[in-house]
């Protein structure tokens, strides 16, 4: 392979802001003549220079002449209406609310069983399943590197029995589920599946989302199993199992969320995701499949960080470049193509471990941005997880916080309030545009997979990581309660979750073995080895493994050994 | 003659990925003159261990988010007793809960970094230490 180092590390320069070309209007000139220099003159600015939290410049003011060619026919346009700007629905929140999707996991099935409960009572629409580190990286809760992370993460599942208990009294024909499983997807969605089955529910009709995205595992969070290849295979796999098993179910939810906490810019977190849902939309095309038969599966899933204008532009340029990539690269002819929906969490790396409470107040804010960017789905962060995994009081206090945005606030009243706000559609346009240009360099560079493989996105990240870091220990970036306003406080209350869900998970683990059928196991392992080797759709021989209560242990180390795992280059 | 650089190991124990945090350092204590190993992810206590001795390090530096720091961390603190690195500056950062911390210090690690440590105060810890 050539040498491309120096290639890969040039960083995309933002989105030339609009003020290079603003041609202001008289009455304008005369303002900045006659009101601001004198002002300025007086009391300069408190900044050289103002910037969002992803140091985007800002300026003092945007007026018209920073909408010069904007075309609101065209680049606006209406609500459930091409290009989306405006939301995919032509009533947004007044028709429907979003879904309040918190995401909860912890200890054995049994003990997520009883905090969904407790969720759905509270008035709480969709469930949402955290899993354990040991289950993300597809090892049963009793390996040797399970020690110590067992229930720890979020809820350990190592078999279907697991799976029973998790959903036990909860009809999967009604609720919806969202599990943020990536590696191990398929072996988990085929768990899920067979617990809907077995409790009667018809698959063509229950509704959920796998979050199955591999690419932002290598880009960002790193729980991957396999090379790139397989992966990718089994991601289509899901695809192609879902257009004809599961129609109303979501195969991926592909994730800029982790991408952002790794550090990115707001722009980087939209390129990413967006050329990520890209590639899932080519490899998908590469298996034969036609793309309105399973774009209209594919979710996203984004990050509502501090930054409340920048963000709610995100969604809004988000909307955009997905429906102009749809219609004009892969010739999408259907609507439902088209709209990109998607599901927020706030931002849980803006949350303070110091004087936690004011995370109350950081969440609200964030998902306030999240509610008037249109989304169709929302999970708030708890005020104490800097700490450790949310205690009931505090995952209560952050779904109220949902409650009170939709009941209380009226911003549901309208669709899209801050449409025609002269900054908000200049920044909508600048976004989308910075995205453009690393979607545009990613193509360059032959793709996601090769882009990863090279660790462009990741040094990209990094990099972005870093110089927050600096702004904030250089006071350039104030932090409520940790650079700034610093006052001691006494500590939180935490969950704690003890080793005795480990031993728990140990003795299930032991009683399964001992009392399911061996051969039948070893039979279907062995025919998935095969399988594997070959280029079939391999759901139907998980599921198969699955319902013979094979364990996701043995399952991922069947495909282990044909796949072979993936290591990284770390960049420092 | 050129002072000694001080060598720090990096490292992320367990099954965790979240390496922001880790890279971070990795880069801070690098900008501060030091001499920065870092482990990569996923890594056993045995390898890190193993890595301090080979690397001739005066400094690890542990990140743990996971919550399996009361199990990794006694595990690695004992294994450098074996090993007779007893003299090895070991810290940690993290998401570390303020009720495990006496115990994670007793079992020997010299600070625990709480979200929010500016890269500055660990730096100082670490001059200020090795100085002792």
């Amino acid at each position: 392979m050539s040498d491309d180092s120096k290639g890969s590390t040039q960083t995309v320069a933002p989105a030339e802001p609009s003020s290079h070309h603003r041609k202001p209007s008289d009455r304008e000139k005369s303002w900045e003549q006659n009101t601001l220099r004198p002002t300025l003159a007086k009391n300069p600015e408190r900044q050289a220079e103002f910037t969002t939290v992803s140091g985007y410049p800002i300026q003092r003011l945007y007026t018209r002449a920073d909408l010069a060619g904007w075309d609101p026919d065209r680049d606006l346009g209406y609500p459930g209406e091409p290009p989306y700007t405006r939301g995919i629905h032509s009533t947004m929140h007044r028709g429907r609310l979003w879904t309040m999707r918190q995401f909860a996991g912890f200890g054995a099935a049994e003990d997520t069983n009883q905090r969904f409960r407790y969720l759905l009572s509270q008035g709480q629409t969709g469930l949402s399943t955290a899993f354990d580190l040991p289950t993300l990286m597809g090892y049963d809760s009793d390996h040797p590197l399970s020690e110590g992370e067992v229930g720890k993460c979020g809820v350990a599942i190592s078999s279907l029995a697991d799976m029973e208990v998790l959903f036990d009294k909860i009809p999967l024909a009604n609720v919806t589920t969202s599990m943020t499983i990536n590696s191990p997807a398929a072996v988990i969605w085929a768990m899920y599946l067979a617990v809907a089955e077995k409790q009667g529910a018809d698959w063509k009709k229950i509704s959920g989302t796998l979050q199955n995205d591999i690419l932002k595992e290598y880009i960002a969070q790193k729980e991957y199993i396999y090379p790139p290849e397989p992966s990718m295979r089994l991601v289509i796999d899901t695809f192609e199992f879902g257009v004809k098993n599961t129609p109303k179910f979501n195969t991926i939810s592909i994730s800029g969320y982790h991408i952002r906490e790794a550090g990115s810019t707001a722009i980087q977190e939209l390129a990413f995701t967006l050329r990520d849902g890209l590639e899932y939309v080519e490899w998908g095309m590469r298996r034969g499949l036609e793309v309105d038969e399973f774009v209209p599966q594919l979710s996203f899933f984004f990050n509502a960080h501090n930054d409340f204008f920048e963000e709610i532009a995100k969604y809004r340029a988000a909307r955009r470049i997905w429906h102009k990539a749809m219609v004009e690269r892969y010739k999408s002819q259907s609507p439902r193509s088209w709209a990109l929906r998607f599901h927020t969490q706030t931002a849980g790396c803006s949350l303070t471990a110091q004087q936690p409470y004011n995370n109350v107040v950081r969440t609200a804010i964030q998902a306030l941005a999240a509610v008037l960017g249109g989304t169709q789905s929302l999970h708030t962060n708890s005020l104490d997880e800097a700490w450790a995994l949310p205690t009931e009081f505090a995952a209560t206090i952050a779904l109220r916080t949902q409650q009170i945005i939709a009941h209380e606030t009226g911003v549901t009243n309208t669709v899209d309030p801050f449409g025609g706000s002269y900054f908000v559609e200049t920044l909508t346009n600048e976004i989308e545009r910075g995205a453009w240009d690393y979607i545009e360099k990613i193509d360059a560079l032959g793709g996601m997979v090769a882009a990863i493989e090279r660790g462009y996105p990741q040094r990209e990240i990094s990099e972005a990581s870093y110089r927050y870091q600096v702004a904030v220990d250089k006071k350039e970036k104030i932090i409520v309660g940790v650079n700034d306003f610093v006052t001691k406080e006494k500590p939180l209350d935490t969950l704690q979750i003890d080793e005795s869900v480990a031993d728990r998970q140990g003795e299930r683990l032991r009683k399964l073995r001992a009392e399911r059928s061996s051969d039948e196991v070893t039979r279907r392992l062995n025919v998935l080895r095969k399988a594997a080797q070959g280029s079939e759709n391999l759901m139907p021989y998980i599921f198969d493994a699955v319902k013979s209560y094979a364990t996701l242990g043995e399952i991922c180390d069947a495909m282990r050994e044909v796949f072979g795992t993936y290591e990284e280059i770390a960049i420092t | 003659m050129p002072e000694k650089k001080i060598r720090v190991l990096i490292a992320k124990p367990g099954l965790d990925g979240h390496d922001r945090g880790a890279k971070i350092i990795a880069r801070a204590l690098r900008d501060a003159g030091m001499e920065v190993i870092y482990t990569g992810l996923r890594q056993t206590p045995e390898m890190i261990a193993s890595a301090a001795v080979q690397e001739d390090v005066d400094v690890i530096g542990l990140s743990i988010l996971s919550g399996a720091h009361n199990t990794l961390c006694p595990q690695l603190m004992s294994l450098l007793h074996d090993k007779g690195m007893d003299d090895v500056t070991v810290v940690l950062g993290g998401i570390i809960p303020e009720a495990d911390i006496p115990a994670l210090k007793k079992s020997g690690i010299a600070e625990i970094f709480l979200p929010g440590t500016s890269t500055q105060d660990i730096v100082e810890f670490i001059h200020k230490r090795l100085a002792q």
